[in-house]
């Protein structure tokens, strides 16, 4: 992981996740450390971002490392017509790591290749989202002791949903059992059914919930959006379908976790806030632990409580 | 038959000879073969009569001859075509044409107009995820571009 950059998750094997996840448990126990006095990491987001910027930027701060960059690309030389080639070779120069967000597919591949230093992508539109989906690996760790053989439920836009999409290809390594909650229309793709055929994982696909949810040990869902739907009435019928509410949830596993991404809409009803299976803004705060091992892996650097 | 088609388009001493170029592919051929700057003799023929195709083309090159990466660009425009390589008058080879084992660079476009490849002036990359119907997956966007959708560059 020393000095690579982290594109997609694929780029990570089993051994390199786990050693991740390890990492995060240590970041999570001393989240306060003096690893990167002498690093400056370039955040890079070239379209808004809340929790993923905001908590790399935590994670760079935490371990006294300094931060440059911008949040929006209006106010850099990319409104001036810059190419992202000119853009990314310049701040390589300036700073020891690349973190950045762009709208355009592929464009986190691209600036891994011409760039000096590694780059971390924090989301090339609807394609990757790598750090993303460790976040989500460590909160399933950590929910569940383990991530082998647990029964993992999809719930939402499971088409166009890039989280559910790189989860399912991590989680592929360990043995899960997938269901997938949808509107036809949102579906999950046959790509990755087939991808899922082809390891011999087993999957189910519902269009509502049922009460086969009490086999649930994770909960993801996933924000249904409105522009999907070429009909807004089947939109309005469809909304509430997939609305998560304490009700569904009574007969539940109790070691069940609801996951969710983040920005939610109102796939998850406010009531569930409460609710001792909501995990969704415990996860956001694991963001911050998770990002702090990315960093200190690239960076080659062990986190000062680590014994081994 | 076989004297009507040698009157069309004469013969060559040495050179390639592609044949059975679907009639409506064959000025693609020529230009991702770059034939349009090479500076040999050479005759194109196209709307000629087939059997098989209906309507084909055909392009004499003389004393030129391929690399197999050039001739497996013609792949990805179509797999009816034939290769011969031409010595003195006779057929000495018949090459195959077929889609590239692992990576098609800079030849096809990305389907994805998201795509960074459509944006920024980057030599497109792809990794030919099923062969037979040519299917390509674009090594930065990781999206499939199709038979039906696959556009050329240049």
């Amino acid at each position: 992981m020393k000095n690579k950059s982290l594109v997609s998750i694929t780029d990570y094997s089993k051994e390199n996740i786990a050693e991740i996840l390890r990492m995060a448990k240590l970041f999570e126990e001393k989240p306060n450390q003096r690893i990167l006095e002498d690093k400056v990491v370039a955040s890079l987001f070239f379209e808004p971002s809340t929790r993923t910027r905001l908590s790399f930027e935590s994670a760079v701060n935490r371990l006294s490392g300094r931060v440059v960059g911008f949040s929006e690309s209006g106010s850099t030389s990319v409104s001036k017509g810059e190419s992202l080639k000119d853009t990314i070779k310049t701040i390589a120069t300036y700073t020891d790591l690349i973190v950045m967000r762009h709208p355009l597919e592929g464009s986190a591949k691209y600036a891994s290749e011409i760039s000096d230093v590694p780059v971390v992508n924090a989301g090339d539109g609807a394609n990757q989202h790598p750090t993303q989906t460790l976040l989500d690996l460590y909160s399933i760790y950590k929910t569940q002791g383990k991530l082998d053989n647990l029964n993992i439920f999809l719930v939402g836009d499971l088409k166009y949903g890039r989280t559910v999409h790189s989860l399912l290809m991590a989680m592929s390594n360990y043995n899960p059992t997938f269901h997938f909650i949808s509107h036809p229309r949102l579906a999950m793709p046959d790509e990755y059914k087939m991808f899922l055929n082809s390891k011999n994982i087993k999957f189910f696909e519902h269009e509502d919930f049922t009460e086969i949810i009490n086999q649930a040990d994770i909960m993801y869902m996933t924000r249904v959006q409105k522009e999907r739907f070429s009909d807004p009435i089947e939109y309005e019928k469809t909304k509430d379908t997939y609305v998560l509410k304490n009700d569904i949830l009574v007969n539940t596993k109790t070691n069940l976790k609801i996951l969710h991404p983040l920005p939610r809409v109102n796939e998850i009803s406010d009531e569930v806030d409460d609710n001792k299976k909501a995990y969704y803004f415990e996860q956001a705060k694991n963001g911050v632990y998770t990002r702090q091992a990315i960093l200190a892996a690239i960076f080659g650097l062990k986190p000062e409580n680590d014994i081994n | 038959m076989e004297n009507e088609k040698k009157l069309l388009v004469s013969a060559i001493r040495n050179g390639t000879v592609i044949d059975h170029i679907p009639a409506k592919d064959l000025f693609k051929v020529i230009s991702i073969l770059g034939l349009d700057t090479i500076d040999v003799p050479m005759t194109f023929g196209t709307n000629l009569e087939s059997q098989k195709l209906g309507k084909k083309g055909v392009i004499k090159i003389s004393d030129k001859y391929f690399e197999d990466n050039d001739l497996n660009k013609i792949a990805l425009i179509t797999t009816e075509a034939r290769l011969n390589v031409i010595k003195d008058f006779k057929v000495s080879e018949k090459r195959e044409i077929k889609v590239p084992d692992k990576y098609v660079v800079g030849i096809a476009k990305c389907v994805n107009p998201k795509c960074v490849t459509n944006h920024e002036n980057i030599q497109t990359k792809f990794t030919v995820f099923d062969a037979e119907n040519l299917s390509l997956k674009c090594e930065y966007c990781e999206k499939i571009t199709d038979k039906k959708h696959l556009k050329i560059i240049k």
